[in-house]
């Protein structure tokens, strides 16, 4: 039975790609003719018919569209039609920016929220707990590009202490992971409450009280891990939030990311850029999606078992 | 009746928290605002002044004919921002009304035909609820254009399978309700049903939708104006506004900060009230409140 989800699982993510990339596709074939762009208004026939030749513009749509499908599965996107760089080149420069933000800010806002929902979670209801909720709303309220500004405002303009725009060292990754982690913190110390809240209120939890367990041991041994379940999940589902948030985060601090290749290749109109990055960061999403609901799986038994009935 | 309604507005003001209240207030104010534009602004949003560029707030010392300052162009801070918040308000409220029918009117479809209509639509649901729509709306907006009709169905495209799968549920359920059935039997038709029996009563559930939705749609269209991807000049909007002064932040920080406050105080009060509706509605949350609150 666990064979069969995970089959379900896996298609249902191999649909979603070809989605994308049948969008992709069409978006690429109907929206101009990129030899206009790649070649200028005044060229002579024989050079238009020998960029169409080389890039197979001259090939019926269904030959395109195989030999596209072909080409994406190979981590070719195209070339860039403004200076004719590979596509696939921008991304890879792109990508490690992206990651090194990413992952700091995840890192961060998850430590901070998850240790900050605990602590609310055991101490509901006091001002502690307050506070914590406090941020959370603030933090998962506040748009990005709002709060990234602020903290320029503050951190470079006032106080001259971080540099507000480009990557050149580890102080100019402060400002955008902080902003992009303050959200992520946010969202993350709301639901690790509820999580733990539920999770505290379980008869097992009283059973634990009654066999005399000391608090310390009951929080970390009995409460946490079975909280973490449901927190798995929402690490998945977010992701989509991260890329989203780092789409803005990464304009407002000019970090050269992903999210910015794709803002810049947008108001460019370099469509090939844009479809590129998107099917890059949908194939990303989604594995990651695919990654969680397997992970789910393997570490709550409860969905094993349930399966097999 | 009249009397009826109005006690009971009283009634839930006296229930709110008082956070609830401030949200509430700020929205209301938000709201005139946003209808009585023509009137609330000194100046029209578009005149320039040259001469007086970049006049700071008067709280900042600068002169009460340009009570928030002037931008860049010299034109005046307050008029923008009541006009950017008309913008904003009006773009995401069609927005999000568009999506709250297209995909109500999906999720009926999907809950009324079953078999492989429904797959269909909820295999788009899925598709749409896996991606982030940034990313959507963003590869949407590179190949269509600066149409302002366009960005507002893009907007209504936003949260369509929310709605969709709400109403599919709660349509699903309702019509095995016994009232459903009674009218089933009367003769009614399916779709009398549906129309007359089923929609009034999940109503609730999608308004209660509908205020979350609504800031979400806000922040899409504030954040794609933002990047300079949404509406453009000469209209306006809230995150137009505040792309449009980052460049000048160094020395006007004003211009960017205004219109910032305004969308965060607007879609934190949605949020709170929001939620705090969800809640009272929901009498199973009730229910899990109380326990934790125990």
């Amino acid at each position: 039975m666990i064979g069969r989800y995970v089959l379900v699982k896996v298609a249902r993510s191999l649909l979603t790609l070809w989605l994308i990339v049948t969008f992709s596709f069409v978006v690429l074939a109907t929206t101009g003719d990129p030899l206009d762009a790649l070649v200028g208004d005044d060229a002579p026939q024989e050079v238009i018919d020998q960029y169409a030749q080389r890039y197979g513009f001259d090939r019926p749509l269904h030959e395109q569209y195989f030999k596209y499908l072909k080409a994406v599965a190979t981590f070719d996107f195209g070339i860039s039609y403004s200076d004719e760089t590979p596509v696939a080149d921008l991304i890879l420069e792109a990508l490690p920016k992206t990651l090194q933000l990413g992952l700091t800010s995840l890192v961060g806002g998850l430590l901070l929220g998850v240790g900050l929902g605990v602590l609310a979670a055991v101490k509901r209801n006091t001002a502690v707990d307050r506070f914590v909720m406090g941020f959370a709303v603030f933090g998962f309220s506040i748009p990005n590009f709002f709060f990234g500004i602020l903290l320029i405002l503050l951190f470079s303009l006032q106080l001259r202490l971080l540099p507000s725009a480009g990557s050149d060292s580890l102080a100019h990754l402060i400002l955008p992971a902080v902003t992009l982690g303050t959200s992520m913190a946010g969202a993350f110390a709301r639901f690790t409450r509820s999580a733990v809240l539920e999770v505290l209120g379980k008869t097992y939890m009283h059973a634990a009280h009654a066999r005399g367990i000391a608090a310390r041991a009951r929080l970390f041994r009995h409460a946490l891990p079975n909280a973490a379940i449901p927190l798995v999940t929402i690490l998945g589902l977010r992701l989509g939030d991260v890329v989203a948030g780092a789409i803005v985060t990464e304009s407002v601090f000019a970090w050269p990311g992903l999210g910015r290749l794709l803002v810049n290749a947008v108001s460019a109109r370099e469509l090939a850029v844009v479809m590129g990055t998107l099917i890059f960061a949908a194939t990303s999403i989604i594995l990651a999606n695919l990654t969680v609901d397997l992970l789910y799986g393997w570490i709550d038994p409860r969905m094993r078992s349930s399966r097999r009935v | 009746m009249v009397k009826k309604t109005a006690c009971g507005a009283l009634q839930i003001w006296g229930e709110m928290p008082p956070l609830i209240r401030v949200s509430v207030v700020f929205l209301g104010l938000i709201l005139l605002i946003s209808l009585g534009a023509d009137l609330l602004a000194p100046y029209d949003y578009r005149s320039q002044d040259l001469l007086n560029r970049l006049a700071p707030p008067a709280f900042l010392g600068g002169d009460w004919a340009h009570p928030l300052g002037t931008d860049q162009l010299g034109r005046d801070l307050l008029s923008r921002l009541i006009y950017a918040t008309r913008f904003s308000i009006l773009v995401a409220f069609l927005g999000t009304c568009i999506g709250a029918v297209l995909g109500t009117g999906l999720g009926f479809l999907a809950a009324r035909t079953r078999g492989l209509g429904e797959e269909t639509i909820m295999m788009f649901v899925d598709f749409q609820a896996s991606l982030p729509f940034m990313l959507l709306a963003l590869a949407v907006l590179a190949f269509m254009g600066d149409s302002f009709i366009l960005f507002i169905l893009l907007m209504g495209v936003y949260g369509w399978e929310v709605f969709a799968r709400l109403s599919r549920g709660m349509v699903l359920s309702a019509v095995s309700d016994e009232y459903a059935l009674a009218v089933r039997m009367l003769g009614g038709s399916s779709w009398r049903v549906y129309a007359m029996h089923v929609l009034p009563n999940i109503f609730a559930g999608l308004m209660v939708q509908f205020t979350l939705n609504f800031p979400q749609t806000i922040l899409l269209e504030t954040s794609l104006s933002f990047l300079g991807l949404g509406i453009k000049p000469p209209l306006t909007s809230l995150g137009q506004m505040l792309g449009a002064g980052r460049s000048h932040i160094l020395y006007a920080w004003w211009i960017s900060v205004f219109p910032g406050l305004v969308i965060f105080l607007t879609t934190l009060s949605f949020s709170i009230f929001g939620d705090w509706v969800r809640d009272r509605l929901d009498p199973t949350l009730r229910g899990e409140r109380g326990a934790v609150n125990r």
